[in-house]
C-alpha cells in the first residue's frame, strides 16, 4: 500500500466532509427561504449571505461547553464524535468517477457501507440517555426505534442492488449498471431513499427531534460545538444517503457525457437528491410517531420485499 | 486522485493483499477522523469562554425548573421495535452472500425457490407482528 497515496484519499475525503454539508446546509437555508417566500441569509459574507454557515460556525466554536450537573460526563461528550464519525468513513467507501475514482475501494462496500451507517445511532442513544433529561430520554428511544426500523427496508433495498449487479463491491455495481435498471428498481429507490431520509430524521420523518413536543430530543441539553457536531453529521448524512442512492439507483457516474466526466454526474445526482431533500422537508407536516413506525413496517418493508421477488424474478428471466 | 489502478486492485478479492490495503486505508481514515474530532475539541477548549453557574446546569425542561427524576419511564413499545429489528436483520443479512452468486450458471430457477421461501418466512413474521397488534398502537 502507498502510504502517501492512501493519506492523501483520507484527507481528500476530509475535506468533502466538511465542505460538502455546509453547500447543502447553505442551500437548504436558500431554498428553504424562498420557497416560503423569504430571503434567507443575506448578510455574511456579502454574496446573498454565502458565509453564513461559516459564521455559524464561528461563532458555535467560541459557546460555553455545557455538561449538565446530572449528566453521564464521558459518555454525554464523547456522543457528538460517535454520531459524526460514521459518516466520514462512510464518504471514503463511495465511487465518485470511473477507472478507481473512489477514496478506497472495499470488496464489500455495500455492506460495509451500511454497517458503518448503523454505528451512528449508537451516539444518538448515548446523547439520549446520558444527558439525564427526561425529553433527552424520549428523543433518544425514539432516535433508536427509528433508526432500527428503517434499516430494514434500506438493507433490503440495497440486497436488492446487490442482486442485480451481482456483487457488493459499490464500483462493481457500478460497472455492471445499465439503463434499464432504473424502471426495474425504481420500488428499491423510494424505499432505500425514504427510509435514509427518516434514518437522518429529517422532515417529514423528524418526531425524534420533534420541537413541539420533546424540544430537540437527544440533543435539547448540548450546546456549542458538540451541538454543532450532531448538526453537522445531520448534513453530512443527507450528503451520504443521496450520494448513496445516486451509486445504488439512478448509475452513479453514468451519463450521457464521456466517462472522463463521470465525476460531474455523480456530483449532480447527489446534489439533485439533496434539493428532493429539502424540498421534502419544506412539503410535508411531520407524521405522529405511531405513523412513523407502521409507515416503515407496513408499506416500506412490505414494498422492499416485493422490490427484492422483482429483482429475483426478472434477474432470472434474463441471464 | 483520477485514474489510479490502487483502488482498482483492491477492488479484486483474488487480491489477497487488496482486502487488507482496503480496511488499512479505513483504519487510517478513522484515525484522521479521530483527530480532527481531538483537535476540534482542543481548539474548542481553548476558544470558548467558561462561567459557571448552578442554574445553567440544570437539566432543561421548557424553561421552568425540572421536575421529578432525570431519567423518566418510557413505553416499552421501543423495545419490541428493537426485538423486531434483530430477528429480520439477522435473516435479512444472508441475503448479502446469496445475493452475489444467485443467478450465477447452474442456480438460476433453484435459488429464485429458495428466495421466495426466505420472502415467504419474513412475511409471515411480518405479519404475525402487525395481527398480534405490535405494530399499530392506537
Amino acid at each position: 500500500m502507498n502510504l502517501l497515496d492512501t493519506l492523501l484519499r483520507c484527507a481528500a475525503a476530509l475535506v468533502v466532509f466538511l465542505t460538502f454539508p455546509l453547500i447543502i446546509g447553505q442551500t437548504e437555508h436558500k431554498v428553504m427561504a424562498h420557497m416560503q417566500g423569504r430571503l434567507g441569509p443575506m448578510y455574511a459574507g456579502g454574496f446573498h449571505g454565502w458565509a453564513q454557515l461559516v459564521a455559524d460556525g464561528v461563532k458555535f466554536a467560541q459557546k460555553e461547553d455545557i455538561v449538565p450537573a446530572g449528566a453521564d460526563r464521558r459518555v454525554f461528550q464523547l456522543a457528538p464524535a460517535v454520531s459524526l464519525l460514521p459518516y466520514l468513513i462512510v464518504l471514503l467507501a463511495i465511487p465518485v468517477g470511473p477507472d478507481g475514482f473512489v477514496g478506497q475501494a472495499v470488496d464489500a462496500g455495500l455492506f460495509f457501507v451500511l454497517a458503518v451507517m448503523g454505528v451512528g445511532v449508537i451516539g444518538k442513544l448515548m446523547a439520549g440517555w446520558a444527558s439525564a433529561n427526561k425529553f433527552s430520554l424520549l428523543g433518544g428511544l425514539r432516535t433508536a426505534a427509528q433508526l432500527m426500523s428503517y434499516e430494514l427496508p434500506m438493507v433490503l433495498a440495497a440486497a436488492s442492488v446487490a442482486m442485480a449487479a451481482g456483487t457488493l463491491s459499490l464500483p462493481g455495481i457500478l460497472d455492471a449498471f445499465e439503463w434499464y435498471w432504473i424502471p426495474w428498481q425504481a420500488i428499491g429507490a423510494f424505499v432505500f431513499f425514504t427510509a435514509g431520509l427518516a434514518e437522518l430524521q429529517r422532515p417529514p420523518f423528524d418526531m425524534p427531534v420533534a420541537d413541539s413536543e420533546i424540544i430537540f430530543g437527544a440533543y435539547t441539553e448540548y450546546t456549542g460545538l458538540r451541538f454543532a457536531f450532531f448538526l453537522l453529521s445531520e448534513y453530512a448524512g443527507i450528503l451520504v444517503v443521496s450520494a448513496l442512492t445516486a451509486v445504488l439507483f439512478l448509475g452513479g457516474w453514468h451519463g450521457p457525457l464521456p466517462d472522463d466526466l463521470g465525476w460531474l454526474w455523480t456530483i449532480l445526482k447527489t446534489f439533485a437528491l439533496a434539493f428532493v431533500v429539502i424540498w421534502l422537508r419544506v412539503t410535508y407536516p411531520r407524521l405522529r410517531e405511531d405513523q412513523l413506525m407502521r409507515f416503515a413496517w407496513t408499506v416500506l418493508i412490505p414494498l422492499a420485499l416485493v422490490q427484492l421477488a422483482l429483482t429475483g424474478v426478472i434477474k432470472v428471466a434474463i441471464s | 486522485m483520477k485514474g489510479q489502478p490502487v483502488a482498482a486492485v483492491a477492488a479484486d478479492p483474488a487480491v489477497g493483499s487488496g482486502y487488507f490495503d482496503a480496511y488499512a486505508a479505513v483504519g487510517l481514515l478513522a484515525v484522521v477522523g479521530v483527530l480532527f474530532v481531538a483537535v476540534a475539541f482542543s481548539a474548542n477548549r481553548l476558544l470558548r469562554p467558561v462561567v459557571y453557574s448552578p442554574e445553567k446546569l440544570l437539566a432543561y425542561e421548557c424553561g421552568v425548573d425540572p421536575v421529578g427524576e432525570d431519567w423518566a419511564h418510557t413505553q416499552i413499545r421501543y423495545y419490541v421495535y428493537a426485538f423486531l429489528y434483530v430477528i429480520f436483520a439477522v435473516d435479512a443479512i444472508y441475503l448479502f452472500p446469496w445475493a452475489t452468486v444467485f443467478s450465477a450458471a447452474g442456480y438460476g430457477a433453484g435459488t429464485l425457490v429458495e428466495m421466495f421461501v426466505f420472502i415467504g418466512f419474513l412475511a409471515v413474521g411480518l405479519l404475525y407482528a402487525w395481527k398480534k397488534g405490535v405494530l399499530e398502537w392506537t
